[in-house]
């Protein structure tokens, strides 16, 4: 079964600064939390591929209707927390797994190592093989 | 000389063979495993290029032995000398060299400590012997994980010290069961259409057929093996018919039966038939029964229903499996109309719950019984619970077409 973990720039439960405002210890240290659970996923066979995107001030919203030329809107959004930070999409055999990885997501560190508590959404990829109708 | 489709099936045809000698010889099925890997990729690289040699099974032992003994010259390797004394005086006797090792290296892949997920890729790569990028591509994960996933897989088979040798006679049976199931999941993840032939995909039903056909070769007069094998020709006979130009699915009640492949029809007919004739009935052997009846059919409505009805309540006695409640539900209903279909479904619920299945079928047969708002409601319910895209689209269409009040298409 195939899940999107995804995050974003929302709040999050410890209440801690943006990564603006960390040291860079601290940055250090929840990049080598985010590289080595890769790692673990990897080695256990369930990564399919993690991604951060690139920040919200560089996001742009493009709309259009086929026809007249797309609007295309730059930040600052004043709904920036609804953004995407980055995913994961995983390939494990139970939901059980898939939460308990997305645990494991959302307690990374942040300043002086205490667990961010950031929000995980984990949705079920439509990946099922096709039935006979 | 060596061309590419005969050398790939040449390769895939020795790969169980030499991986059998190689663990007969050292004992590690895991490097064993490994080694074999690295012969056939030489193989694939060599043989084109110099010619395929006059003994391709010498060949390719040579070479994989080689590999091994570098395996474990890397590795610790006066730990692995005395591993391997200590195994050649712990194996048991030997049945026929070769011909059963297919066989035992399918009983060892679908080990009971191993979960399907970790079997079927194991089983593709040792008994297929396809390569580990071919089979993450058949999944859609990168070679790395799925190499990743074969490693775990004979991690534990290695912790587990099952030996190189068939399963006993009192361990048979249930160890049979564990292999038929993993063939009938691998079969069953093929049905995964891109909307179209995509030839650079393995074909995981093929692969599952191509299997199903070794056990059955090795076992010929185990009825559910054969049953498990029409089974799968039975349902794949079906396959041409089933997605539609735009990659739609296509139900059974709507499919083009001009599409079907008759020869696989008639072979799997064969097979079931005989099979029955064991008076040995088991659970494949009773779907691939129901299968029979339903290729047998020129059209949907002429399709023996009542004997379908009767297969799934055996069925259903046999598994006590809610999900052939379901389908013994359709059944029903063709055979004695919507409400005899419907009210098998009661009930379920407390069983199967908010499962877009259970919905999907109550749809349908509300829509049979003229029910058009409420199969237009069970259909919206089905959609939002679907978990592939394609049914999901099939289902979101289906409530669409009642909700609009449109005729039937």
């Amino acid at each position: 079964m195939r899940f999107m973990l995804l995050q974003n720039y929302g709040r999050v439960e410890s209440d801690c600064p943006p990564m603006s405002e960390w040291s860079p210890e601290d940055i250090k240290a929840h990049i080598a939390f985010q590289q080595a659970l890769n790692a673990e996923l990897a080695e256990l066979g369930e990564l399919v591929d993690a991604q951060g995107l690139a920040g919200p001030e560089q996001a742009r919203f493009v709309v259009s209707d086929g026809a007249a030329a797309p609007v295309i809107t730059d930040g600052p959004f004043p709904e920036s927390k609804e953004l995407l930070a980055g995913y994961r999409l995983i390939d494990v055999e139970t939901v059980g797994r898939a939460l308990e990885i997305a645990a494991r997501a959302s307690a990374s560190p942040g300043p002086n190592g205490v667990a961010i508590q950031q929000p995980i959404e984990v949705r079920e990829v439509l990946s099922a093989p096709d039935p006979e109708l | 000389m060596a061309g590419g489709a005969n050398l790939e099936d040449l390769l895939r045809e020795l790969a169980p063979q030499v991986l059998g000698v190689l663990v007969r010889r050292h004992g590690d099925f895991a490097d064993a495993e490994d080694a074999v890997q690295e012969a056939l990729i030489a193989a694939a690289t060599a043989w084109p290029a110099d010619g395929t040699p006059d003994s391709p099974l010498g060949w390719l032992i040579r070479v994989a032995s080689r590999r091994l003994a570098n395996i474990y010259r890397r590795d610790d390797a006066r730990r692995r000398r005395e591993e391997l004394a200590a195994s050649w005086s712990a194996a048991g006797p030997d049945p026929a060299p070769g011909r059963d090792d297919t066989l035992i290296l399918m009983f060892l892949c679908c080990h009971p400590s191993l979960t399907p997920a970790l079997a079927i890729p194991l089983t593709l790569r040792a008994v297929g012997g396809l390569a580990t990028r071919e089979i993450a591509a058949a999944f859609l994960v990168p070679e790395a994980t799925m190499g990743q996933r074969i490693s775990r897989a004979k991690a534990k088979i290695k912790a587990s010290g099952e030996p190189f040798r068939l399963p006993s006679a009192q361990d048979r049976p249930e160890r049979l069961r564990l292999v038929l199931h993993v063939l009938y999941l691998l079969f069953n993840e093929g049905y995964t259409s891109s909307g179209g032939p995509d030839l650079a995909r393995t074909d995981l039903s093929g692969e599952g057929i191509r299997m199903a056909r070794a056990i059955h070769a090795a076992m010929p007069d185990d009825p559910e093996v054969t049953g498990l094998l029409a089974l799968m020709l039975l349902t794949d006979a079906r396959r041409p018919a089933r997605t539609g130009a735009a990659g739609e699915l296509i139900p059974l009640a709507e499919q083009d039966r001009a599409r079907w492949d008759r020869p696989l029809i008639a072979e799997g007919t064969g097979l079931i038939t005989a099979a029955l004739r064991r008076g040995q009935v088991g659970e494949y052997q009773v779907q691939a029964a129901i299968a029979a009846l339903h290729d047998q059919a020129d059209a949907h409505d002429d399709t023996d229903w009542p004997q379908i009805l009767s297969l799934y309540g055996l069925l259903e006695s046999m598994t006590g499996n809610p999900m052939v409640r379901l389908n013994r539900a359709v059944a029903a209903a063709m055979a004695r109309g919507p409400a005899a279909g419907l009210e098998l479904l009661d009930g379920l619920d407390d069983r199967l719950g908010d499962h877009h299945r259970l919905h999907s079928v109550r749809a349908h047969l509300l829509e049979q019984a003229g029910d058009r708002r409420a199969a237009a409601g069970e259909f919206r319910a089905a959609a939002a619970g679907a978990t592939n895209l394609r049914e999901r689209q099939y289902l979101s269409t289906q409530a669409a077409r009642l909700a609009g009040g449109q005729e039937s298409p």
